[in-house]
């Protein structure tokens, strides 16, 4: 099995993998799959056994208490930490020996828990350089300026502010980066996020630092992201009001390792859940 | 002199900061931008060269502007890998002296085989002209390859590393120019001894005309795709990788641009001064020019060209006080890295084009000024929008 491996090309799928949901349809193959995922750093077990499934237009929430191993789950799907056990697959492909930007390529993009933006880049720039796949032009018509480049720049120009537009920042295009306020980087994070052309989105705790109003518009923009370009969501928070409000599946870890899973509602009432939360309730 | 050089700089990132714009605002069509620009360059290419005809400037002023011009490709070029890249290579005089003899050796070699004699290249016959073009992109190319071969190890490591790396390959480039010869057994360097007989070929005009392709090269490359990759590589690391930015290919594309200019640079300076040897191209230069990019502002082109005019231009002024240059020269870094560490531009790049779309909208500084007294007269404080 791991002789073929680093070959690019889709893997049968044999869903073995226990899904959040087991009515849910997945489509011919899941878009985002892990099996059996682990990484231990020297002794220590950060994540071990980790599985998921994700459908095309799925919206999935991670939750656990802090250094539960939640963005470390991220790291390894995007290939920021080499897996020591287990394999991801994007739509099919297996990631294993890609890049973190080839990663992306293949349809994952990511935000950050804390705000990674090209601050000294304007806004515009930060969608271009999402969209820098996107973009063909060899570096000598770009140097030379030929017509290619001014009919590609015009084009993504176009582009970039439409995608602005999604959460009405297009008056912000020429600001730098790190000029925005708070909540605005979040949202340009994300923006940016989408220039990739991802087939998942995976959010790192977008809702940190925002007040209930923000949170709530943020709800709203999450299922509009969804719907708009049928991409898969999946995401980190802490944030319980966000998390099943906007959800459809949530695994919740705690010690690297998925305690429980289901829809929002189960998790609520799951007793395993509550005691990584609040400690284990005395008997009576 | 430094109106000259302004002409050639356009902005490398428009520093924004206006905010929100109000309105639609009117915008010079590209077409215009650049032909503007281009007639500025053109004006002064010919009035420097009417006044080194006419006399009024003297063999020996044109000489050190030929030196200004060298040193300004080199700033700017070490400016795409310290103030674009965010990298700091130590090792900026090696790929100068790579490009020297390149386009040097090339040159003469050329000569004689073509038999254009010395002085066609100092008078400029059309076919010395060609071999001296195409020995500058000869020199450049053999510096992109050192910077390939030097970039691909060097750029896995970061900060001091990576300086220490750049430095220590840089000595191995001079130690190699020094060597060469008596241990493969050519005739290419003639080591200790020195290059001579270097026709001289650089004159202000192709200096200057460098000058200006140079820094328009480098402004196009930052306001493309690759240069938005290669800002967003300097700005965050992590994240431009996350955002699909082959992070390794476009540190080494950059340290391979720069090395590229560098040693076009180099081929220039070889013409300009006649004679190369090993020992031109030590450590100190690459201090030199990178004290002339810190100086300058990390990633401000005008910056650096401003920067390398001073720099190169008051050591010769100073000549009579010779003694005291240095002292002036260090105090000089000091008194900037204590009260303008980001040195003395900034990042700010100056754009004629901006002025002029300025003008275009009556959008001047002093009105804005007022506007915001106004508004805060009217108790609007900043945007409500803000917080943290």
């Amino acid at each position: 099995m791991p002789s073929d491996k680093k070959k690019h090309r889709p893997v049968l799928v044999q869903v073995e993998t226990p899904n959040l949901i087991p009515e849910r349809d997945l489509g011919s193959i899941p878009v985002l799959q892990a099996e059996h995922l682990g990484i231990d750093f020297g002794g220590l077990t950060a994540v071990d056994d980790f599985n998921i499934a994700m459908g095309r237009t799925e919206i999935s929430g991670l939750i656990g208490p802090n250094g539960a191993g939640k963005t470390t789950i991220f790291n390894l799907l995007t290939n920021v930490y080499k897996p020591t056990r287990g394999t991801v697959l994007i739509d099919g492909y297996d990631t294993a020996g890609k890049s973190v930007a080839d990663v992306n390529r293949m349809g994952i993009a990511r935000t950050f828990q804390n705000i990674r933006l090209f601050s000294k880049m304007t806004v515009e720039q930060n969608v271009l350089v999402g969209f820098g796949n996107t973009m063909k032009t060899h570096l000598i018509t770009d140097m030379l300026r030929l017509p290619g480049h001014w009919k590609q720049e015009a084009e993504f120009h176009d582009r970039a502010l439409e995608l602005l537009d999604i959460f009405d920042m297009r008056t912000y295009a020429d600001t730098l980066a790190g000029n925005l306020p708070y909540g605005a980087q979040r949202r340009l994070e994300i923006l940016r996020a989408l220039a990739t052309g991802p087939k998942v989105l995976l959010l790192d705790e977008p809702a940190a630092g925002m007040n209930p109003a923000e949170t709530e518009e943020l709800m709203e923009n999450i299922q509009k992201i969804r719907d708009e370009f049928q991409i898969a969501i999946l995401l980190i928070e802490h944030d319980m009001s966000l998390v099943m409000g906007v959800c459809e599946v949530v695994g919740v870890l705690d010690y690297g390792k998925i305690i429980a899973k289901g829809t929002p509602e189960q998790i609520q009432n799951d007793p395993r859940v509550i005691e990584a939360y609040l400690g284990k309730q005395e008997v009576k | 002199m430094e109106e000259e050089l302004m002409n050639k700089k356009r902005p490398i990132i428009s520093t924004g900061g206006r905010g929100p714009a109000a309105g639609e605002k009117k915008r010079l069509p590209m077409a215009a931008r650049y032909a503007i620009n281009a007639v500025l360059v053109l004006v002064v290419l010919v009035i420097g060269e009417l006044m080194i005809d006419g006399g009024a400037i003297t063999r020996y002023q044109s000489t050190v502007l030929e030196q200004v011009g060298v040193y300004i490709i080199l700033a700017v070029s070490l400016n795409i890998a310290t103030g674009y890249l965010g990298q700091l290579p130590l090792g900026h005089a090696g790929f100068m002296s790579v490009g020297a003899y390149g386009c040097a050796i090339f040159v003469m070699r050329m000569g004689d085989l073509l038999g254009v004699g010395m002085r066609d290249f100092t008078t400029g016959t059309p076919l010395s002209i060609l071999i001296v073009i195409a020995g500058l992109v000869f020199g450049g190319l053999c510096a992109a390859i050192a910077g390939v071969i030097i970039g691909i190890p060097a750029l896995r490591l970061k900060g001091d590393y990576l300086a220490i790396i750049t430095l220590a390959f840089a000595e191995i480039i001079r130690v190699v120019m020094l060597n060469i010869d008596s241990v493969l057994g050519f005739t290419l360097t003639r080591g200790a001894k020195g290059l001579t007989g270097i026709p001289g070929y650089s004159s202000f005009l192709l200096v200057f005309g460098c000058v200006a392709l140079v820094c328009f090269l480098i402004h196009t490359m930052m306001k493309s795709r690759h240069g938005r990759a290669i800002l967003a590589i300097r700005d965050n690391e992590i994240a431009a990788e996350a955002s699909g930015v082959n992070t390794t290919y476009y540190k080494t594309l950059a340290f391979v641009v720069s090395a590229f200019f560098a040693g076009v640079a180099g081929g220039l300076y070889a013409g300009c001064i006649g004679v190369l040897q090993p020992a031109y191209f030590g450590f100190m230069k690459s201090i030199e020019i990178l004290v002339m990019v810190v100086l300058g502002g990390m990633g401000s082109m005008l910056g650096s060209a401003l920067s390398a005019t001073v720099l190169t231009i008051l050591p010769e002024a100073l000549r009579a006080f010779s003694e005291y240059r240095m002292i002036v020269y260090a105090v000089v870094l000091i008194l900037v890295m204590i009260f303008r560490p980001q040195g003395l531009l900034g990042s700010y790049d100056f754009s004629l084009s901006r002025i002029i779309e300025r003008v275009m909208n009556r959008d001047f500084p002093w009105k804005k000024k007022a506007e915001s007294a106004a508004k805060e007269a009217a108790g609007e404080g900043v945007s409500a929008d803000a917080e943290r």
